[in-house]
């Protein structure tokens, strides 16, 4: 069934207009359990057909991260970590990486230009690209690294988490392609409870420090993990700890707006009240007298 | 050009060309500058065909300022060197902002205020330049990391930002002070006007004649 409700915006980038917030749209999340996962890139080739997306092709690099990095035309990646673990032996950590869909989104805030960005009600953060500018302030706005500028058209692109899809009730493409449910899709709260029940398992596997990734600096995500070492993210190919959108951003795109606004009209009221209290300072008949004085006299 | 009686030339039409091309695009960039940085002013950019080219022409902009000022600076930089007497005119800037400029000591080619805007504008100009080519992400993104990339960001916004201010005073000390203008426009300024404000740099010319 068709849920055009989730099409509705919470939030626009740059944009001094509160959409409307009455509603209690159903928040959505996509889980990824990284403990099920077994790196086939099915998500991968679901999200390129989805989406159209044909990326060049690239090196290899070492590793078994195929392409080496996100790209304007690759929206998600398999990241591969060989990690040793306390006791000495090796685990294959597979982390599906993409864009996380902050609940306070970096990128969001960064965006100068009116509607690039928006969030809806659903949680889903999107590019609208006909607005976007080129600039590349969401890349400096996101705390995980996921936008990119791509030189064909100098428009930022990321995952969509397939608003277009979610819009018609469908799950994301990713998600539809996993061959053993590693991605699965819906509610946040039927994620969550979902996610409880694996960690449990891991639990009882001997994953002690399994749990849920859903990072509170950036005020949850609409893409969450699994992961068996929920104490060490950042051993999943470098996922941020503790992610939070950065103080420069943050000052840059916060105080200081308002501030620096201020500040120039303050300077301009000063000169304003400067001419009204002390006047133009106007050349007097008798400088011009001196002055043509001090001229001839050396002449 | 003749030189109409009792006027001094302050500055040479080579001179009146660089400063131009340097405002022009010291209010290019603050318009197309300020598109990009507060929502509120986002209709700027339509001053420049919409966020796209806004985003696109703003480095351009910033790079024939860069030339151009660095010939500005050239030439102007002897006369704005800092001396004593800078100092004690500063001490006296109260009587001056009165209007009242006989309680301040004699002034050169340049008052302190006038050396002090030279200056701001030369070190934010360095500052907004090396800074911007950081986030010129178009052709530079690969050469520099993400938080560098920030740092560059605020930076730039914040050197912008007092470099308008300094444009605001430099522009208002121009109107306020009668009879400067016509020295950036028609490149000279009576004698008058070189008596009540600039009495050494006067004496000097007259000498120099």
């Amino acid at each position: 069934m068709a849920d055009f409700q989730s099409l509705d915006i919470r939030r626009l980038s740059a944009s001094t207009e509160v959409p409307p917030n009455i509603r209690d749209a159903t928040q959505v999340a996509k889980l990824i359990d990284v403990s099920r996962c077994i790196g086939c890139k099915a998500c991968q080739a679901a999200c390129m057909e989805w989406n159209d997306l044909r990326d060049d092709i690239g090196y290899f690099e070492g590793s078994y991260d195929n392409p080496s990095d996100l790209t304007p035309s690759s929206w998600t990646l398999m990241r591969f970590t060989e990690w040793e673990n306390p006791q000495g032996n090796l685990e294959w950590l597979i982390r599906k990486d993409g864009c996380m869909h902050c609940a306070d989104p970096g990128c969001l805030k960064a965006c100068p230009s009116p509607g690039a960005i928006v969030q809806y009600q659903n949680g889903i953060v999107d590019f609208i690209s006909e607005n976007c500018i080129g600039c590349g302030y969401c890349i400096k706005g996101c705390p995980f690294n996921i936008p990119r500028l791509s030189q064909a058209d100098q428009k930022v692109y990321k995952c969509t988490l397939c608003s277009d899809r979610v819009a018609v009730g469908q799950e994301p493409a990713c998600a539809k392609a996993c061959p053993t449910g590693a991605i699965v899709f819906g509610t946040k709260s039927d994620m969550t409870a979902w996610a409880g029940e694996r960690i449990e398992d891991l639990k009882s596997r001997g994953f002690d420090q399994a749990g849920l990734y859903d990072p509170p600096g950036v005020g949850g995500t609409h893409v969450m993990y699994v992961l068996h070492h929920a104490d060490t993210p950042s051993i999943y190919a470098g996922l941020p700890d503790n992610p939070h959108i950065s103080r420069l951003v943050q000052a840059w795109k916060g105080m200081m707006k308002p501030i620096a606004m201020a500040g120039l009209a303050f300077t301009a009221v000063v000169g304003f009240v400067h001419w009204i209290a002390a006047g133009p300072n106007e050349v007097q008949p008798e400088d011009e007298a001196k002055g043509r004085d001090a001229l001839d006299d050396k002449r | 050009m003749r030189q109409p009686p009792g006027t001094l030339a302050r500055y040479t039409t080579a001179a009146r060309i660089n400063h131009w091309i340097t405002a022009g695009c010291l209010i290019l960039l603050a318009l197309s500058g300020m598109a990009l940085f507060h929502p509120s002013l986002f209709f700027l950019s339509s001053l420049f065909g919409g966020g796209a080219y806004t985003r696109a022409i703003h480095p351009w902009f910033g790079s024939v300022l860069l030339i151009s000022f660095a010939l500005l600076f050239i030439r102007f930089v002897r006369h704005n060197l800092w001396n004593r007497d800078d100092t004690r005119w500063m001490g006296a800037i109260r009587h001056v902002l009165a209007n009242d400029e006989e309680h301040a000591p004699e002034v050169g080619r340049y008052n302190a205020g006038q050396k002090l805007v030279f200056w701001a504008m030369t070190l934010l100009i360095l500052v907004l330049f090396a800074s911007g080519l950081v986030i010129w992400d178009t052709y530079f993104f690969g050469y520099t990391t993400i938080e560098q990339k920030r740092i560059a960001q605020l930076l730039h916004s914040l050197a912008a930002v007092a470099i308008i201010g300094v444009w605001i005073v430099h522009v208002y000390a121009a109107l306020w002070v009668r009879g400067s203008v016509q020295g950036m426009t028609r490149g000279v300024v009576s004698a008058g006007w070189s008596w009540r404000h600039h009495r050494k740099w006067l004496r000097e010319s007259a000498q120099r004649r």
